[in-house]
């Protein structure tokens, strides 16, 4: 009998933004929906467009291509609704995204200390190498951003 | 054979909310949250004009059983473009009187949902929540998010200065 071990392997969401894929845990992903009806209201809180109606949830809508591309997206397909965790609860966020994702497994290579807090780290897939997105950085929330330590804490979460 | 009893219908926590647009927007309040509704020009003769550097969204200031109110534009409030104003809002608990384009309609909220925690910002004083009516999103403003203390604070020795300019016009700059 032979048996295979897959060390390491994690599955992720790759989603495309523009011409770019970017790759989520699969932890944090609860659905890919078909864009819906925006909610606009005032509010002081960057890269929240508004809020959308799911499942009796009111979910915010955060734009995350401006950080990534530095450009906002001009077509959208989908949004990916992702789990943000916050100190002491976690929410739904919609992310808009460009074309169709995928789920995949692979091994990640924990960040860098060069690298930006919003990257969890580095997969490598079909030639790519592609962008691991720490999401509880990436989207806006009333927490400083993390320190290096709960940075280390939520890569070791990953693995 | 006993029937099971029937179960209770859950009773439902319902709150009547005025549905009002300021700056275009529209906005839900608590109708409790409401004193009185009058309109602009049955208002304007009981307010005076008063200027507070730095706060733009406060340019009159009514004196009501006792108490100095301060008339807050809602448009210039929330940052949306100026609307002409047709009601004012006196604010049941507050020193703020709230001026709006005018009523929508009256609904009955049934489920408030808080703030995503993802708005971080001002907003996390300016509303209570958010409710669903007829598959829209409404966001259900707080009343004492109006004016802060500090701004409060700020407007009283405004008005004080303005007093004491009135009374003794030599004393340019008075203070509280």
């Amino acid at each position: 009998m032979t048996l295979t071990v897959e060390h390491d392997l994690q599955s992720f969401v790759l989603l495309r933004l523009g011409e770019r894929r970017f790759a989520v845990s699969a932890k944090h992903i609860a659905e890919l929906v078909a864009p819906s009806r925006i909610f606009r209201f005032p509010h002081k809180t960057p890269k929240i467009e508004g809020v959308i109606l799911r499942r009796g949830r009111i979910v915010p809508v955060c734009d995350v291509a401006e950080r990534l591309l530095g450009k906002r997206l001009t077509s959208r397909r989908f949004y990916l609704i992702a789990v943000r965790h916050y100190a002491s609860a976690s929410e739904w966020m919609a992310l808009p995204v460009t074309g169709e994702c995928e789920l995949i497994n692979a091994e990640i290579t924990p960040a860098g200390e060069s690298d930006a807090p919003h990257v969890a780290g580095w997969i490598s897939y079909s030639g790519d190498v592609i962008e691991v997105l720490n999401l509880d950085a990436l989207t806006p929330g009333p927490e400083a951003l993390p320190s290096p330590e709960n940075l280390l804490e939520t890569q070791e979460a990953m693995r | 054979m006993r029937l099971a009893p029937p179960t209770k219908a859950k009773s439902m926590r319902t709150e009547q909310i005025i549905l009002f647009r300021a700056g275009g927007q529209l906005l839900a309040i608590s109708s409790a949250s409401v004193q009185e509704v009058r309109s602009v020009d049955s208002f304007a003769g009981s307010a005076t004009e008063i200027s507070a550097p730095g706060l733009r969204k406060v340019r009159h200031s009514v004196v009501r059983n006792n108490e100095m109110l301060y008339v807050v534009n809602g448009a210039i409030h929330f940052g949306l473009p100026i609307t002409p104003a047709a009601l004012v809002f006196v604010l049941r608990k507050t020193r703020t009187v709230l001026l709006v384009d005018g009523i929508e309609n009256m609904s009955t909220m049934t489920h408030l949902q808080a703030l995503p925690r993802a708005f971080c910002h001002e907003e996390r004083q300016w509303y209570r929540g958010l409710t669903a009516l007829d598959q829209s999103v409404v966001p259900v403003v707080k009343p004492e998010g109006f004016l802060t203390n500090e701004e409060i604070a700020q407007l009283d020795a405004a008005v004080l200065a303005s007093v004491a300019a009135a009374t003794d016009p030599s004393a340019p700059g008075a203070q509280p």
